[in-house]
């Protein structure tokens, strides 16, 4: 079985940012690593680029409702006569951004506490971790939607229950590799110069769990992707009239006999972006760790917890 | 002599064991039980922060100020947080969750017959899936690195990334609309009739829900499997030329479902989450509808109640988790 300390040597600071690097370059050159990148790229650029290219405006009205393609417009109209491909091309930026977004908090967050907590140990560790245990214990996902609900569609509120979601599964997997790398000579050489705590965590510590951490992106970036497309097909994300994939989906389902492209448009994108970023990561974990990524129930995942970190996975599942 | 001591001690430390799971099992009931006080907290907290007043939202904007009164002292709206929670925690713990503000009915009345249809959901995916991902993992663990295995390590792991809209709506236009039109594609159930006198609603539903479950539970299975298979006591039971059935069955696979056991148990504490989108988008009248709709309606009683009975569900299943591996694994078994 592989573990953490024989694919990550215990790299002094300086040739742990190469480590990293050559993380990303492995995962590059991996067969599924490409295949990743080549389903995650044109829907990225679609979801950027697409609001420059869009022929019409997302909110004007072309037609007659869910009339079919034309030379018009290309993937017909959707149920109040509006240009599908227009909408498409305007309706990801969001779930993107916002995803990503959550994503970012909740590992800058997540790995905050977790490095503290492991580094720091005792009565603070224990507060940290019990705090933490409460909220894992929670079915975070509903009380997700209860607060976006009632609180009502805010996108900055769905972001921060997203990242709030992920922060302490990727606390309790940096947790685990700080415990590790305390461990190492470099870092109590560095606590027996007295280098300052907070500089021995950021020198010392940080660059030397960076492999579990971005293992823990990658899963957590698809799980983002899922839950904010999820929430915005419910109606909890962007509001009418602007344009959005989850909510496209939504609006339109009922129409789907008379013109589905307005439906399948963004299904097959929300579905080769989650696949392409879920493929991806996998990539990343096998070089970072050799290991398989650690899936967890999908999308709405409340407790991805024991599926959770790379940690568990390295028990339980070999490299192959 | 030498038996009867060994026999002792052996009985001493399954004692001392018993104790110790004993222990630990009733400190993961307490905490939770603490996780559900806190949860009825932050669900109590959380309708408390409904922008706008619950009274004018239901009786509307023309509402007299009598009324409005009424209303308020009806549902206790105008007392202080602490004394609306402790009458609701008291009510609801003495089996009297309240009335609906939407329709006046008990809400029990209304959220009883929906958890018998979850229940029905939840049982039929179990009974789908469970057997399914075992036998997928089972097998792509005994043909590891053969086609099969490498098909179904990929198409689960792109299963897994789906959200279940996706899957949703992907299903109903494949059999339900465009495609083929064999399934209906809303599950429409009269009140008061149950969901299996037109056993076809419930196809896609678990059709969908079945794709969720199933990878986690899939690569568990496969990796226990794995695992297992290159250890030296199977490698000895096959030297000794033990049948391949009885290897596996008696031998294998026993050991493979620790891992696989708790991954099933998470992927239905995952289902109290997954089965608000999926039974939204068919229409299916479960606890998860009950939900979305309840929140549309503002109905404050009928949210907590759903949301408390999630909660409940999944801190259970969660529970019965940590225990089952408790159970299984010797290690934690008998450290303390």
């Amino acid at each position: 079985m592989t573990t953490q300390q024989d694919t990550a040597p215990s790299a002094p600071e300086g040739r742990s940012r190469a480590l990293w690097l050559d993380v990303l370059a492995r995962t590059c050159r991996s067969r599924r690593g490409l295949v990743g990148l080549a389903l995650v790229i044109p829907i990225v650029l679609i979801a950027v680029l697409g609001p420059f290219l869009a022929p019409k405006s997302p909110t004007a009205f072309v037609g007659l409702p869910y009339a079919g393609p034309s030379s018009e417009a290309w993937l017909g109209t959707d149920g109040i006569g509006r240009d599908v491909l227009s909408r498409v091309l305007w309706g990801g930026r969001e779930i993107l951004a916002l995803a990503v977004l959550a994503t970012v908090i909740g590992i800058v967050v997540g790995t905050a506490l977790g490095t503290t907590a492991g580094y720091v140990k005792g009565a603070l560790d224990e507060a940290i971790m019990r705090t933490l245990d409460v909220a894992l214990a929670f079915p975070q996902i509903i009380l997700a939607l209860l607060l976006v609900s009632i609180i009502g569609p805010q996108l900055w509120l769905v972001c921060l229950a997203v990242a709030a979601i992920h922060a302490p599964q990727v606390a309790r997997v940096a947790r685990a590799a700080t415990l590790r790398t305390v461990e190492q000579d470099h870092v109590k050489y560095a606590e027996a110069f007295g280098i300052p705590r907070r500089r021995v965590i950021l020198g010392e510590v940080v660059p030397n769990i960076i492999s579990p951490v971005m293992v823990e992106a990658g899963l957590r970036l698809t799980y983002s992707i899922a839950i904010i497309a999820s929430l915005s097909f419910l109606g909890f994300g962007l509001q009418p009239p602007s344009a959005d994939w989850g909510l496209m989906v939504n609006e339109n389902r009922i129409g789907i006999q008379q013109n589905p492209w307005p439906v399948v448009t963004p299904i097959v994108l929300i579905a080769i972006l989650t696949v392409g970023v879920n493929m991806f990561s996998d990539a990343v974990a096998r070089s970072a760790l050799g290991i398989e990524a650690p899936i967890a129930p999908p999308s709405m995942s409340g407790s991805d917890d024991a599926l959770g970190g790379a940690d568990h996975v390295a028990t339980e599942v070999p490299a192959s | 002599m030498p038996a009867s001591h060994s026999e002792q001690r052996s009985d001493r430390r399954a004692r001392w064991a018993d104790s110790i799971v004993l222990r630990t099992i009733v400190r993961r009931l307490l905490l939770g039980l603490l996780t559900l006080f806190l949860v009825s907290v932050v669900v109590f907290a959380a309708t408390q922060l409904l922008p706008g007043d619950a009274a004018r939202a239901v009786l509307g904007r023309d509402a007299t100020p009598d009324r409005l009164a009424a209303f308020r002292r009806e549902f206790h709206l105008n007392e202080s947080w602490l004394q609306q929670y402790w009458s609701w925690l008291s009510n609801l713990l003495t089996g009297n969750p309240g009335t609906s503000i939407a329709n006046g009915l008990p809400v029990w009345s209304g959220v009883e017959p929906r958890i018998v249809n979850s229940l029905y959901l939840l049982i039929v995916v179990a009974l789908v899936g469970i057997p399914l991902s075992i036998a997928l993992g089972v097998w792509a663990a005994l043909r590891r690195d053969r086609l099969f295995d490498h098909a179904t390590s990929t198409i689960t792991l792109a299963a897994a990334a789906l959200p279940e809209f996706v899957v949703a709506i992907a299903l109903i236009i494949v059999f339900a609309t465009i495609v083929l039109q064999v399934l209906p594609p809303v599950s429409l159930v009269a009140p008061g009739t149950s969901v299996w006198s037109h056993p076809t609603v419930l196809v896609l539903p678990v059709a969908t829900l079945t794709i969720a479950v199933v990878p986690y539970i899939y690569r568990m299975c496969r990796g226990a499997m794995i695992e297992v298979l290159e250890s030296e006591y199977i490698e000895m039971a096959r030297l000794k030329g033990t049948p391949r059935g009885v290897l596996l069955l008696r031998h294998a696979l026993p050991n493979a479902l620790a891992p696989t056991v708790q991954a099933i148990a998470l992927t239905f504490a995952y289902l109290a989450g997954g089965v608000v989108v999926v039974e939204y988008i068919f229409g299916y009248p479960g606890i998860g509808q009950g939900l979305v709709n309840a929140v549309s309606a503002r109905d404050l009683p009928t949210i907590q109640l759903i949301v408390l009975i999630l909660a409940a569900f999944y801190v259970l299943v969660n529970i019965i988790a940590d225990v089952v591996v408790i159970l299984v694994t010797p290690k934690l078994r008998t450290s303390s």
